[in-house]
Order: structure tokens, then C-alpha cells, then sequence
């Protein structure tokens, strides 16, 4: 007979399910203000604390307090607000459009607007994202992307800048930073790195921002990319956005239970942050801090934003099946959109008024580009582009072999 | 580009030399191109691929890699992304599994599922190929995980000539290309006679190689030895087998040396069927579901009423690469010559 107990299997379980409330005091929070600012030039073992507490700048009255309160000028926070604001109304009229069966799949980042739209404001010109499907605010907070665009992509109508050929969400846009987006998770994350190696063999001074999200941190890419990232000192910025679930997973199952996703960082040698993600200026702050370490030569940086995924996963999910009805609502970290609002009326840069404003002329322009996408066609009136565009880009020059094909198919 | 005709005037070089000098050429003509692998850099590569090039082009052009083969490829694509021309090293072709996912889902699709917004221009190189005792996992030949992926170009040189031609432009191309190197090839071609001495590549024409820049294309076969009576399409080891069984048995055969397998030359291969009548396809792989397969398909549809006999496929067997059982796996001459009589007496 053996001395010991039977082994016991462990299997992570979030405390809330369907009917009962979840126990948020899983997620560590700092109070605002609270952590540290270390200089940017900082060793990564130095973050080692950073990793494990939250960088906040708003306080409970919509404050910004501590060493992380950015200098920002108030009309940049409206802009943020404003692309906030353009994203969640995007998202809306979009399910709807997929409800409408317009096209056929959505995702939105309901409630996860800051951490993207606040990010794309740090960066610079010529910088490279390398996005998940979750990131459509840094597309959403340029001036420069059209809205009818993008919806053209959702609805690989006839004017779709991909031609058909991706789901709906998986844009791709070189000229404004925004790399090819994959429905393979994490594979983007090395090729950040990759991107931002190349940048430093050229002697360049562009860097890279890679976002994965919690659950796909457990593939074998986000590993990978933290190795290369560490051993070359790449000037990339790793951001794992923690919404705490991966479709009906919680977080603890993706290894995030007693420990943050920054530890990981700092464990293979990269400085590491833990951000408030829905804290539209503690975002801002510390996306500035890693860019400007990455810039000056000192490195890449792991940030992890806490946050929550609002949502359903996408439009074939249903969230009431694996958690609390009411999740959102009792997330400590609350809204995004709200805590910024609150800020800038607190600072005397905003009123409900001017925000009443925003969100109908905002609404006005999300349903003028959308009527004006549909023109061009949807998955529901079939105008679709054409077949033979199946065959084009699969190889630079067309080989022989898709040439037989595309006549057999007669296009 | 056109062709460089055998230059009788190159040097002589074995495959090693000839892919080192291929990368040496492209490195000093075009600064985009990096090379990096495990081992690469200071080193010089396990096979002596790479030698010298760190010292020459300096460690951000030329550099080690860690252990990961999705790491590797993974980077290379973000930097093929960002506008270089990445060379990188699969140490065995047997270790290319890892990184599948980047080959497959990435490199092969970013121009198609971005419409050519984004591009993945980059050669993987990996030495493949059994006959060298390497067992398992230093001996296999996995072109056909690459050929059915649409997306990539699939290369195997069998000389040293072609092997730095065939590197040059694949450097070149805009594609990303699996570049697989024989390695039983590297020093010296070999025909299946384990038991006899192997010729070195210097005293071999075809280890005559210019020292300055040319290409092979990706898109022709060699017709490697000219012959009436069946037509062998085969590429890498298996050509200089193919040849010597030929030889021995007597066969006036067509022997192609496809180079590229895919997209591959149909023309070519077309034409030799449709005079032979017959056809044999040679590869070291496994036979199910192996290239050889899409090879006897695309001849039936293309040939079928020029065909006098079943087309045949020497293949190695269903099984893993064995150590020990070497010779007796590897397709070599007594194997093949055997198919040969077959085809051409059926």
C-alpha cells in the first residue's frame, strides 16, 4: 500500500456561472494612482512588481491621479472618447446587420473600446499593428479609413477591398498600420516580432504592436514570439488583452489562475505591465511608455489589459449558456466609455449634452456609411465580387494550374 | 531572367559550396536578404551551408536562432512583411512540423486573404531526404505536406548547378518557397550504390557552377537523360537512381528531373509521356498519398490515350524512415530498374 493520497486532477472553474454571481476578487486591482512609473530605459526585472499590481489613472470621481496621469491635451481625449464612442455604435449597427443576415458573422469588442482606440493614439506614423479580430478601434479611431470600407468588408460585397476571400472582421490594411488579420490565433504575435526585427535590421525607427487575447496566450506562437522578442530585443510591444474569457473558457483555464499574463513577461526577460484596460488614460500612458522604450532601443514590453468581454463571443455565441447575465455590470473596472465621459466632465471638457450630440451625429455617420456600403451589395442580395478574383494573389504571377481551373469554372 | 546555359568555365563546388555561393551572391547584391537559422550564424550551419557568411555580412544579416521552428518561420513572415527577403534554415526537413501552422496558415495565404495588401517573399530551406542512416528524424521527405498547400512553391535541386540557380530565384521570387535539399546529395551525387565509393561533385560536370549570379526557374523541368522507351519523373536523390537503374537495366529511358514540383513543368512532362507511351515516378517519400500520386494523376488525365501501360509508382514504403532496415527502404536502383521492365513490357 502506498503512503500517500490518490492524486487529485485540478480543473480551473470560473465562480460565475449561468444563475449565479461571479467573485471578482480574483482580479487583483490597485487603487488608481497607486503604482509606479519606472523610467522607460527600466530593466524587465525590475517590472517584476508591475506585473503584478494594475496601472490606473482614474479614480473613483473621474480624477486622473498618480505618476501614470498622461500629459494629454482634452481635445485628444475627445477624439478618443468620440473613436470610443464610433466603435461601440459600429459594433451595434453591425450585429444588427448580421442579425438582418446582411453578412454573415460579427464580432464586436463591446467594452474593450479603450484599450485599442488609446493604444492607436500612442503610436506614430509607419508604426505596425498586428491585431486579433478584437482590435477594430484602431482602425475605428482613424480619420483615414473609411467607415463604407470596412463595412464592404463585412459584407464582401462587390466594393470589398479583400475581394470576398476573409470573414467578415479579418481586415487588412498596410497603409494604415494594420496587418492581414488571421483566424489562426497568435500566429500574428512572432510575426510582430519578426516585423519589428526587420525594422531594427534597417536600422529603421518604426516598431511593432502584436495583441493577442488571453486564451490564445496558451499557444504555442505567444511563447514563441516572447522568446524572439527577449533574445533580439525586438522593438515590438506585446499587448494580451484579458477579457477574461476565450469564447466560453475562463481565463484560469488558460494558466490564469493565481497569476497575471504579465508575469509571463517577465519571466523570459521582457518588462512588463499590467494595465487597467478600461481606463482610457492609464491605456494611453502606458502604450506611450512601452513605444518610447521600444523606440529608444531598450527593448520590447508585455502589457497586459485587464478588461472584460462585454459581449458574446461573436454572433454564433451565447454567452447565457457559461456566465452571469450581469457580468459586465458588476466587473470592477467597469465601462470604458463611461469612466472617460466622466473624466472630461469632471475636468470641464464635456457635458451630457455635447456627448448626446456625439453619439446621434456619430449613429447619423454609422448609418450613412452603411447605407452607402449596402449600395454596393451584400451577402443577402448576392452581389458578391467575382468568382474568377478566387484564383487572383494565391501566387504573385498566376501559374498554369489556376489558369486550367479558373476556365474550367468558366469566369 | 533568362537561363544560364552549364557553364564550362564555372568552379567546381559541391552542393554545399554551390548553395553558399547562391546565398553569398544574393546577400551582396540585395541587403534585404537575411539569413538566419539555428546554427547559421557563427557557426556556419550543421552542413556548412551558411559558412562565412556571418564574418562577411555581419550578425544582423547572418545570425542564430533559437530552437523553434514556428519562431523561425513566424519572423521571417513579419519580416518578409515588412519588406526583406528572409532565408531561413529548417535544420532537417523531418523538424518543419512546428512551424506548420505559419507555412500553411500564414506564409502560403497572407498575399491571397490580404489581396495582395501584404506578401510573404521568403525561401525555407531544408535539408531532406534518406540514404544517410539518419533514421526517423533525418531522413524523411515531406515535400507533399508542401505541394497540397496552395500558396507555396515547392523546390528540390539534384545538383549543385540547379541547386544555385534554383536558390537565386526562389531568393527572388515573390512567393514564399519550400527549397528542400537532399542532403545524401550535398557532397556528391549518389545512385543507391551504398556499397561503392561516392564520386565527389568535383569530378562531375555538373559540379561545375558559375561563381557569379544566375537563376534556374521555378517553372522547368530538365529532361536529365534523353530516351525513347519510358518516360521517369522524379526529382532530388532519386534522379541519379533513376538514372544508374536505367543504365543497368538496359532501358532507353526519359529521365525528367522535375526541380520544381509545384507548380511544376506539365509541358514537359506531357510531351515526354505522350512520345514514351510510358511512365514511371521515382521518390524516396512514402507512397500513399505522396507527390508521386498527383504525378500518375496529372499523366492519366493528360496522357491517358498515349498510355500503353499502368502508370508506376517506386516509392519508399507506408512506414517510418528505419535505421537499420536502411537499403532496404530506400527505393534504389534493383527497385526501380525492376519498374522499369514492368512499364516497358507491359
Amino acid at each position: 500500500m502506498t503512503p500517500h493520497t490518490a492524486l487529485k486532477l485540478h480543473v480551473p472553474e470560473p465562480t460565475g456561472r449561468p444563475g449565479c454571481k461571479t467573485d471578482f476578487s480574483y482580479l487583483s486591482v490597485s487603487p488608481a494612482g497607486a503604482v509606479r512609473r519606472p523610467p522607460t530605459d527600466t530593466s524587465p526585472a525590475d517590472t517584476a512588481d508591475l506585473a503584478t499590481s494594475l496601472v490606473r489613472v482614474l479614480d473613483d470621481d473621474g480624477q486622473a491621479v498618480g505618476p501614470w496621469a498622461p500629459a494629454i491635451h482634452p481635445e485628444r481625449l475627445r477624439r478618443g472618447l468620440r473613436a470610443m464612442m464610433k466603435t461601440r455604435i459600429f459594433d451595434a449597427r453591425m450585429l444588427l446587420a448580421q442579425r438582418q443576415k446582411k453578412l454573415s458573422f460579427y464580432m464586436q469588442c463591446l467594452g474593450e473600446e479603450a484599450i485599442a482606440v488609446a493604444h492607436s493614439m500612442a503610436l506614430q506614423d509607419g508604426d505596425m499593428c498586428f491585431p486579433t479580430y478584437r482590435q477594430q478601434g484602431l482602425l475605428l479611431a482613424r480619420d483615414d479609413i473609411s467607415l463604407v470600407e470596412l463595412i464592404c468588408q463585412l459584407m464582401s460585397n462587390e466594393r470589398d477591398p479583400i475581394k470576398g476571400r476573409q470573414l467578415p472582421v479579418m481586415y487588412s490594411y498596410k497603409r494604415a498600420g494594420f496587418f492581414s488579420i488571421s483566424g489562426n490565433l497568435a500566429t500574428q504575435v512572432p510575426q510582430a516580432v519578426g516585423w519589428a526585427m526587420a525594422s531594427a535590421i534597417k536600422g529603421d525607427t518604426k516598431i511593432a504592436s502584436a495583441w493577442i487575447g488571453d486564451g490564445s496566450t496558451a499557444e504555442s506562437d505567444f511563447h514563441t514570439a516572447l522568446t524572439f522578442a527577449h533574445v533580439y530585443r525586438a522593438p515590438v510591444i506585446i499587448n494580451v488583452v484579458n477579457n477574461q474569457w476565450a469564447i466560453s473558457t475562463f481565463q484560469s483555464i488558460a494558466g490564469g489562475e493565481g497569476t497575471t499574463f504579465a508575469q509571463r513577461g517577465v519571466g523570459v526577460g521582457i518588462a512588463s505591465l499590467r494595465v487597467d484596460g478600461n481606463d482610457f488614460l492609464a491605456v494611453y500612458a502606458a502604450s506611450q511608455w512601452a513605444a518610447e522604450r521600444a523606440r529608444a532601443n531598450h527593448g520590447p514590453t508585455l502589457i497586459e489589459w485587464e478588461t472584460y468581454r462585454a459581449g458574446p463571443h461573436s454572433t454564433s455565441d451565447d454567452p447565457s449558456k457559461y456566465r452571469p447575465a450581469d457580468d459586465w455590470q458588476r466587473f470592477p473596472l467597469g465601462d470604458p466609455i463611461e469612466r472617460l465621459k466622466k473624466h472630461l466632465i469632471a475636468i470641464g471638457e464635456w457635458s451630457e449634452a455635447q456627448h448626446e450630440q456625439a453619439q446621434k451625429t456619430l449613429e447619423a455617420e454609422v448609418v450613412a456609411a452603411q447605407k452607402e456600403a449596402e449600395s454596393h451589395g451584400t451577402l443577402l442580395d448576392g452581389r458578391v465580387p467575382s468568382a474568377a478574383a478566387i484564383f487572383d494573389d494565391v501566387y504573385h504571377q498566376m501559374p498554369e494550374h489556376l489558369r486550367r481551373q479558373r476556365q474550367q469554372m468558366g469566369v | 531572367m533568362a537561363e544560364h546555359k552549364q557553364d564550362p568555365a564555372g568552379v567546381p563546388m559541391t552542393m554545399i559550396q554551390a548553395l553558399r555561393s547562391g546565398l553569398d551572391v544574393m546577400m551582396g547584391r540585395d541587403d534585404n536578404v537575411i539569413v538566419y537559422g539555428e546554427d547559421v550564424g557563427y557557426f556556419g550551419g550543421v552542413f556548412r551551408v551558411t559558412e562565412g557568411l556571418q564574418a562577411k555580412y555581419g550578425k544582423t544579416r547572418c545570425f542564430d536562432a533559437p530552437i523553434s521552428e514556428s519562431g523561425i518561420v513566424g519572423t521571417a513572415i513579419g519580416m518578409a512583411a515588412y519588406g526583406l527577403r528572409p532565408v531561413v534554415e529548417i535544420q532537417f526537413a523531418d523538424y518543419f512540423y512546428p512551424a506548420t501552422d505559419q507555412i500553411v496558415s500564414e506564409a502560403a495565404r497572407l498575399r491571397h486573404r490580404s489581396a495582395g495588401d501584404f506578401s510573404a517573399p521568403m525561401v525555407i530551406r531544408m535539408p531532406c531526404g534518406g540514404g544517410i542512416y539518419g533514421g526517423q528524424t533525418h531522413s524523411q521527405s515531406p515535400e507533399a505536406f508542401f505541394t497540397h498547400v496552395c500558396g507555396l512553391r515547392t523546390v528540390m535541386p539534384s545538383n549543385p548547378y540547379d541547386a544555385k540557380g534554383l536558390l537565386i530565384a526562389a531568393i527572388e521570387c515573390e512567393d514564399p518557397v519550400i527549397f528542400l535539399e537532399p542532403k545524401r546529395l550535398y557532397n556528391g551525387p549518389f545512385d543507391g550504390h551504398h556499397d561503392k565509393p561516392v564520386v565527389p561533385w568535383s569530378k562531375h560536370e555538373r559540379g561545375r557552377v558559375p561563381e557569379g549570379y544566375y537563376q534556374v526557374p521555378l517553372t522547368k523541368a530538365a529532361v536529365f537523360r534523353p530516351g525513347k522507351a519510358v518516360t521517369v519523373l522524379t526529382y532530388g536523390t532519386m534522379v541519379w537512381v533513376s538514372e544508374c537503374a536505367a543504365r543497368e537495366a538496359g532501358i532507353d529511358a526519359e529521365i525528367i528531373d522535375l526541380r520544381s514540383l509545384w507548380p511544376l513543368d506539365l509541358e514537359t512532362i506531357v510531351a515526354s509521356v505522350q512520345k514514351t507511351g510510358r511512365c514511371v515516378v521515382v521518390h524516396e517519400a512514402t507512397r500513399t498519398s505522396g507527390f508521386g500520386a498527383e504525378l500518375a494523376a496529372l499523366v492519366q488525365e493528360h496522357c491517358f490515350y498515349h498510355l500503353e501501360a499502368p502508370i508506376e509508382r517506386v516509392t519508399g514504403w507506408d512506414t517510418p524512415y528505419p535505421h537499420a532496415q536502411e537499403w532496404a527502404y530506400f527505393p534504389g536502383p534493383a527497385r526501380v530498374g525492376a519498374a522499369l521492365k514492368r512499364a516497358v513490357e507491359a
